[in-house]
């Protein structure tokens, strides 16, 4: 199989919806079905699972014997540094409180850019914190707690 | 006559002095971040729409229309002069707009964009009043059966206009549909597909799902390659379009309003659709089609006017029938539902102001936004100089903020970085993301409307078919599915699309 006879994104892609469609088919499979005339909790997901796997395998299917686009590369450092933050904003939140919170958010998301050096990422990430408590904690009003029962003593 | 006092309520009851305040604040803030880079309208009202739950219903959705529109206008001002939209309606203004901006027009695109933005909402301001009620009369016919069909034509008609292959939209849709399914089943309170966390039992969050799969997937996607971006002006001058432009703008903006008006009414993404059809219209009218993508006039003109008309238009089926046609119309039915009330053909009859004064303050955000926003436009260009590296901490500090001031909920975080990073692959394997947004919307109204359809008929499947609004609906849908395989539109709608690469 030479690389030029097969689009591997489109396998890929392909490959990736039959995997989703076998998870949701057999997860709606453990759910009650039920009939036409009263269908279950798993009759109609069910279906649409069967569906997305069918899609996906002609995706496969039509991957073979055609010129495939390279797949270009993957945003590695901003996968590892952007995507955390939104989790770890999640996990202290409630624990360190707002501030803190966004602090560490900001400041692990500014490592995504190879352009800021960490005293940058320092100043950058307290000015975001300050900014949004003003703007969203003291203007706007929303509901969060400033700083959380972990740092109470 | 009805339909003037009607808008008289509406009027009087979106222009008290109170309300034109909370517009104007909703205009600002809508343009402050709906300018930043990446993040489209969608996600910048998810972001302020807590903000609003504190006033009262109407105030809160005139705030939100100022909102909408400040955010649909910082969308384009982004798209226009660093070529980075925030969603796909306005990545179609990108492709000329940003060019008219490199010969150093960005003054008389983002006008252009402006005004022919008013034009169209004022029209189809008047088609909502004029079309709203009536419908709202057919609505009440409508069964589980011709619900069921509607959105099947809504969800095909999003495929039609998706990006690339039609297949991997299908799969989008399905998966979206799925995904819309998380949670506790209506009927019998089983959990479904939430892999027993008990935080998900009311589903995925809307917001989540899309700040991560628009936002986030875009963020990055615009790290792939950290090339710095150059925005064009440091200043915007020569603000007023000239003569020519008008002359040029006109056709365009008529068409744009028409189409945009016609596809919005459309639950299926109307004014995304709108958007891109009226390009390819605009292209194939123009005697000079070589111009577009090289900074053509009709290439803004209108492709902004019917993404704002069908804007405008899409709270027909929100308002009659309560199905939401796009995300932010999803979105406005959230912060309906979080003030009390239940969109559906009720609406107009129990809450004429309400629902009047919804109408109207769609207008009055729209002007608000041609006479205060555009003579500021110095002030967002400013926000652009900030380079790219600065803004994308800010915005993720402010797309977790947004996504956990929804509804408190810490699952819905870790979901925006899921969905970040299903969405960021899905790009690169050539998927594109609104079908599965409309999918994840729809899902459960489709669901339960089959399942009403379904029992009403006592089991038997022929009921879509034999009901006529439903066959109709259903005749529809299949036409433009089989439209789209015939080997001469699909030739098309490659080539349509290659433009914009």
């Amino acid at each position: 199989m030479t690389s030029s006879r097969f689009d591997r994104t489109d396998a890929l892609c392909g490959g990736l919806f039959i995997a989703l469609g076998l998870f949701f088919a057999i997860q709606s499979l453990a759910l009650d079905l039920g009939t036409t005339f009263r269908m279950g909790p798993g009759y109609f997901p069910f279906v649409l699972a069967c569906i997305l796997t069918l899609l996906g395998l002609v995706i496969l299917f039509q991957s073979f014997n055609k010129q495939g686009e390279p797949f270009g590369k993957l945003a590695w450092r901003g996968i590892l540094f952007i995507l955390p933050a939104p989790i770890l904003f999640g996990m202290t939140v409630q624990g360190l409180g707002f501030v803190p919170a966004l602090f560490i958010a900001s400041f692990v998301a500014s490592f995504a850019s190879q352009k800021l050096n960490p005293l940058m990422a320092l100043a950058l990430s307290a000015a975001i914190t300050v900014f949004s408590v003003a703007v969203f904690s003291y203007a706007l009003g929303l509901p969060f707690e400033r700083f959380g029962p972990w740092l109470r003593f | 006559m009805d339909l003037f006092n009607n808008l008289v309520l509406g009027f009087a009851t979106a222009a008290t002095p109170a309300n034109l305040l909370f517009c104007l604040i909703g205009v600002l803030l809508g343009t402050l971040i709906g300018v930043l880079p990446g993040i489209g309208a969608t996600a910048t009202i998810a972001m302020l729409l807590p903000i609003t739950f504190q006033l009262e219903p109407v105030s809160s959705l005139i705030m939100l229309a100022g909102i909408y529109y400040g955010a649909q206008y910082g969308g384009s001002t982004t798209a226009i002069l660093i070529n980075m939209p925030g969603e796909s309606s306005s990545a179609v203004t990108a492709i000329d707009g940003y060019q008219m901006a490199r010969k150093g027009r960005a003054g008389a695109a983002l006008a252009i964009a402006a005004l022919g933005s008013f034009f169209a909402g004022t029209v189809s301001t008047f088609l909502v009043a004029i079309f709203a009620p009536p419908l709202t009369a057919v609505a009440l016919e409508f069964g589980a059966a011709e619900y069921f069909s509607l959105m099947v034509v809504g969800l095909v008609s999003s495929i039609a206009l998706a990006h690339g292959s039609i297949i991997k939209a299908l799969a989008m849709v399905a998966l979206g549909l799925l995904l819309g399914l998380v949670g506790t089943d209506i009927y019998t309170g089983t959990p479904r597909f939430t892999l027993g966390i008990t935080e998900y039992a009311d589903g995925l969050n809307f917001v989540a799902l899309a700040v991560g799969v628009f936002g986030i997937a875009e963020i990055l996607r615009n790290l792939e390659g950290e090339v710095s971006r150059t925005v064009l002006m440091k200043k915007v001058t020569g603000l007023m379009p000239t003569r020519d432009d008008f002359r040029q703008m006109v056709g365009p903006v008529l068409r744009g309003t028409g189409i945009g008006s016609a596809l919005g009414i459309l639950p299926g993404g109307g004014a995304i659709l709108a958007a891109f059809a009226s390009y390819t219209v605009e292209k194939k009218l123009s005697k000079r089609p070589e111009e577009f993508g090289h900074g053509a006039i009709a290439g803004v003109a209108g492709p902004e006017s019917a993404n704002n008309a069908g804007a405008q238009t899409s709270f027909i089926p929100l308002l009659t029938l309560g199905i939401p046609a796009n995300p932010v119309m999803a979105l406005m039915v959230g912060a309906m539902i979080i003030q009390g009330i239940v969109p559906g053909p009720n609406v107009a009859t129990e809450q004429p102001a309400l629902f009047w004064g919804i109408i109207a303050s769609m207008w009055i955000g729209n002007l608000l936004l041609v006479v205060l926003n555009l003579p500021l436009i110095g002030m967002w260009v400013k926000l652009l100089t900030v380079p790219y590296y600065v803004l994308f901490p800010t915005i993720m500090a402010f797309c977790a903020i947004g996504v956990y001031s929804v509804n408190g909920n810490v699952y819905d975080l870790y979901a925006v970085a899921g969905f970040g990073l299903a969405g960021y692959l899905l790009s690169k394997l050539r998927c594109e993301p609104a079908p599965l947004l409309l999918g994840f919307v729809l899902g459960p109204l489709l669901e339960e409307n089959l399942r009403r359809a379904m029992i009403l008929s006592r089991g038997d499947p022929s009921t879509f078919v034999t009901r006529p609004i439903s066959a109709v609906l259903l005749l529809i849908a299949l036409g433009v599915l089989v439209a789209v395989f015939l080997p001469s539109v699909r030739a098309k709608r490659e080539t349509v699309f290659q433009e914009e690469d």
